[in-house]
């Protein structure tokens, strides 16, 4: 995959020539856009990408993206992608499902491929609500939602999909915003540049089952002050009416501190954000930050470096062929007690 | 020297607690009997659980093996000698026991306490003694005396009185026991292997020495066509086939699966393959298996899933996509005693529907079954063959019954299983490509891979158009597509091999079969044959589709009776594609068909007016 092949490859490139048939206004249009505008950027040609989708509103993605494409059955797209990375371990392979199809029906492919740490791309379009199948509340739903399915409100407990991602040992964790796009874009190169199974959620709108699902968070106006973007190695600092607040954690719970203009956030026992911190208790302690309480997190929650499944499963090849030798079928048909007869 | 008689076929059975290493003795017994030359028939019967309660009747794990100067086809129906190592194992066993016949007992092992523990109420050897020609051997107490001295637990000596047994048993019947020696050199070591290797020979000096047994046998090495042999079991047979598909198509394999009885040794077998570049991948569960195989199929890879009847029932969604897509894979079932988790050991044919049907809407697939442990590997290899050919998942069917038994294989010399090339698809000038512009002759769409420029396409679940494969919601299209893929199954029914009756090509009766009652069937035709009745005999590989004449041979008989071990799937497939009386004939115990079984069915069908 030479950087130099894929030079002069532009957006355009990456569009398919297939009309999109998302609902108008989805947030689903900004995310594809973004994808397809930051793939050039990536030193990664075209026929070396693979996206891989499972079923739902967003798994229609790949039908779009002038690539290689898998449109698979609902739940299963990790499973599949795990196949096609296994067997080529050089193509670059993208996952795109959503609160649905991730976290319900595929629930433990998910965490499975997330567990064993394949270099592949896995991005979360979470929008809390089932669209596809027309509007029933969904895993990531709020308690109390009222759907369809659910007259008098849902009695699900979310999931949230942070927590599960850093449960299931994923190295790279990060979330961002569809209507942010040069935060999304940043945080798919942050993704695509991680060695290792690199779980995006993206915050989605759906503007027909669940419009205004993350508001505060897609309003421009209000975004700065009901998200805390991340950055390593900088304090966990927001503005909030018009001051200065940062975020302290205090045996894994977190609070917020109110600074005045004039104050070192460090001092005041803010927390400086380490994306690479080996235990996850910290990166588990910024999942639980939820609105309205608190700003909710964007940006690379958590990256640390592991060894890739593929790439110890090649080694484990390469190591079997330097201490037997590369198989001869031959010899293996005639190894063991045989015997001849004349 | 004791008096030596010649016997044509000798059948044995082992039997004793789980833990008595009942499946071990036999197969080294089964290894020293192939390297005697002899033809032979293996069927280990074993329970589910890992150890049940020591000498009860649910923990009781056999092993029978069938061997020969003459070419034999079944573990047989009955057992010359059955070796019982406690009540349990002789109350589960003794109903098999030709009459007459011997039975050596374990008779440190028949005490009250075991009795009951096995539910005989009273001491069960008295009455055999009238029946059989029973032995009575304190096994125990004579392994115990052989490893005096050595450096072990009470409890690691005592394991090792199968090993007495077996040397026992090799004096009996004549057999060297070097094979096994070698075996334990390469197994163990220090104490526990001198332990095992003095009481094998203790075994076979006491039979030599005792005047329990005044003569013993000899069975004469069988009419063997020449060829280098071993013995291979269907679950081995599969696994080398897999490694074969691969070798012979110069393809790397992915291999997916989740641990399941009894296609586990699948699983453990291609594992130690690596060196061959095969990729094992054991997955979360069975959807995983197959989707991760479907995904390295689309990326290339010869790609093959093994699971049994409760993980091939999970896999179905996915094959319905592989059958829209139409990529090449193979779908192994090794099936067992269902429904639900039924028996994890026992055998049936029960999966056959739902292999061909098991999908939604109209998904055809093509569906092929081995017939003996060695068939498996050459149904692997023809099934990796039409795969690619004809770009589509392909099921293979076996059975607990093959997995585990063994029979005498003739090595085939590699470059006469073939060399098929797999052809991907490359990018033309000037010309936008189409994943579903069809071979005009298998209706094959091409395998365009991921890293291939100017191929870049998507496939997925939603209905496709005709050349194009964009997703289009046109009812003609639909119609189309549907008419096509069934199209494709025409086209291989057409490609693979005639019907070969076995007998007259017309007649009173034929007997039609499939899978691992090949050799229970090829028996009971032969007795009937032998008794002067004129049967035939057709056993089928491909059940999906048929061969192409099956409907025409089929009307050339009066009679079709149809053995299979389920409640009549083949038959009812039979019926409705011929409109044919084929008449089933019905076992579902979780054993395989007995040869008389057979026979007298062959018999009473002769009999019947039409």
């Amino acid at each position: 995959m030479a950087t130099s092949t894929s030079a002069g490859q532009n957006r355009r490139d990456f569009v398919s020539d297939q009309d999109v048939r998302w609902c108008p206004g989805c947030g689903d249009y900004s995310i594809l856009a973004n994808v397809q505008r930051v793939m050039p950027d990536l030193g990664v040609r075209r026929e070396d990408t693979v996206f891989v989708s499972g079923i739902g509103c967003s798994s229609r993605f790949p039908y779009y993206m002038n690539t290689y494409g898998f449109h698979t059955i609902h739940g299963r797209a990790p499973a599949f992608a795990t196949g096609i990375k296994v067997a080529r371990p050089e193509l670059s392979v993208w996952v795109v499902t959503g609160d649905g199809d991730g976290l319900s029906i595929g629930g433990n492919h998910l965490l499975h491929s997330i567990r064993r740490n394949l270099n592949i791309q896995i991005l979360l379009f979470n929008n809390r609500v089932y669209g596809l199948t027309k509007g029933q509340y969904s895993p990531t739903s709020e308690p109390g939602m009222r759907t369809k399915s659910s007259p008098q409100g849902s009695i699900d407990y979310p999931i949230d999909p942070i927590s599960f991602s850093l449960s299931a040992g994923a190295t790279f964790v990060a979330r961002t915003i569809d209507v942010d796009a040069a935060h999304m874009r940043q945080t798919l190169r942050l993704a695509h540049e991680h060695s290792g199974t690199a779980f995006v959620e993206i915050l989605q709108n759906c503007p027909v089952f669940n419009d205004g699902a993350w508001s505060d968070l897609q309003d421009r106006k209000t975004r700065v002050e009901s998200s805390l973007v991340l950055e390593h190695g900088k304090p966990l600092v927001f503005s909030s009416k018009g001051s200065l607040k940062g975020i302290a954690v205090d045996q894994g719970v977190p609070s917020v501190v109110e600074l005045a203009d004039d104050d070192d956030p460090v001092e005041r026992g803010v927390v400086v954000h380490d994306e690479h911190c080996e235990t996850t208790s910290y990166a588990h302690a910024l999942a639980t930050l939820k609105r309205p309480d608190f700003p909710l997190p964007v940006g690379v929650i958590r990256q640390v470096e592991k060894p890739c499944y593929e790439d110890l499963l090649q080694q484990q090849v390469e190591h079997a062929i330097e201490q037997q030798g590369v198989g001869d079928l031959g010899d293996l048909l005639c190894s063991g007690d045989v015997w001849r007869v004349d | 020297m004791k008096q030596v008689h010649e016997l044509d076929h000798v059948a044995i059975r082992f039997a004793g607690d789980s833990g008595d290493g009942m499946q071990l003795t036999g197969t080294k017994f089964t290894d020293e009997t192939a390297l005697a030359g002899n033809d032979l028939s293996t069927f280990p019967d074993f329970p589910a659980e890992i150890r049940a309660p020591a000498g009860t009747m649910a923990g009781v794990s056999g092993f029978q093996i069938h061997f020969s100067s003459r070419d034999i086809h079944t573990p047989a129906d009955e057992v010359d000698l059955l070796v019982a190592f406690n009540p349990a194992a002789l109350r589960a066993n003794v109903d098999d026991v030709r009459s007459q016949a011997m039975i050596i007992v374990n008779s440190d092992s028949f005490n009250t306490r075991a009795q009951e523990r096995a539910g005989y109420d009273q001491d069960p050897l008295p009455g055999l003694r009238r029946r059989f020609q029973l032995v009575e051997i304190p096994l125990t107490t004579l392994n115990r005396e052989a490893l005096h001295g050595l450096a072990l637990t009470q409890r690691e000596i005592d394991r090792c009185k199968n090993f007495f047994a077996l040397g026992l048993l090799c004096w009996l019947y004549d057999r060297p026991m070097d094979a096994t020696e070698r075996w334990l050199c390469s197994k163990f070591s220090a104490d526990v292997l001198e332990a095992n290797v003095r009481t094998l020979r203790a075994g076979y000096a006491f039979g030599e020495t005792t005047e329990l047994f005044p003569t013993h046998y000899s069975v004469p090495a069988a009419a063997i066509e020449p060829g280098t042999y071993r013995n291979i079991t269907g679950n081995a047979a599969l696994a080398w086939g897999i490694v074969a598909a691969g070798a012979r198509t110069r393809r790397p394999v992915f291999f997916g699966a989740y641990p399941i009885t009894p296609a586990s040794e699948v699983l453990h077998e291609v594992a130690r393959y690596q060196n061959f570049g095969i990729k094992t991948f054991q997955a979360e569960d069975e959807i995983a298996a197959v989707s991760a195989t479907i995904g390295a199929a689309f990326a290339g890879h010869l790609a093959v899933t093994v699971s049994s009847g409760p993980g091939f029932i999970l896999k179905q969604e996915a094959l319905g996509l592989a059958v829209m897509v139409e990529l090449p894979m193979v779908v192994i079932n090794v099936q067992r005693a269902g429904p639900a988790t039924g028996s994890p050991t026992k055998t049936e044919q029960g999966d056959l529907l739902t292999a061909v049907f098991g999908r939604h809407s109209q998904s055809p697939i093509p569906v092929l079954a081995a017939s003996t442990p060695s068939d498996c590997f050459d149904v692997v290899l023809e099934a990796f063959r039409l795969a690619v050919k004809f770009m589509t998942p392909v099921a293979v069917l076996s059975e607990s019954y093959l997995a585990s038994s063994a029979e005498p294989w003739k090595i085939p010399d590699v470059e006469s299983l073939g060399h098929s090339e797999v052809v991907f698809a490359e990018a033309q000038d000037h010309e936008e490509f189409q994943p579903y512009r069809r071979n005009p002759e298998t209706l094959a769409r091409p395998w365009a891979i991921p890293g291939t420029a100017g191929l870049e396409h998507r496939i997925g679940g939603l209905t496709k158009q005709d050349i194009t494969g964009n997703v289009v919601y046109e009812p003609e299209n639909h119609q189309n597509m549907v008419n096509l893929r069934a199209e494709k199954l025409e086209r291989i029914a057409h490609e693979i091999p005639p019907v070969q009756v076995e007998g007259p090509e017309g007649g009173e009766l034929v007997v039609v079969g499939w899978g691992g009652t090949k050799g229970a069937i090829t028996a009971a035709v032969e007795e009937a044959r032998s008794a002067g009745h004129q049967v035939s005999r057709i056993h089928l590989r491909h059940l999906n589709p048929l061969p192409a004449d099956l409907g025409d041979v089929l009307q050339r008989f009066r009679k079709i009776l149809l053995p299979e071990l389920n409640e009549g799937q083949l038959a009812l497939l039979l019926r409705a594609k011929y409109l044919l009386p084929v008449q089933t004939f019905s076992k579902i115990s979780g054993q395989p068909f007995k040869i008389w079984e057979i026979r007298e069915c062959i018999e009473a069908t002769l009999k019947e007016d039409l």
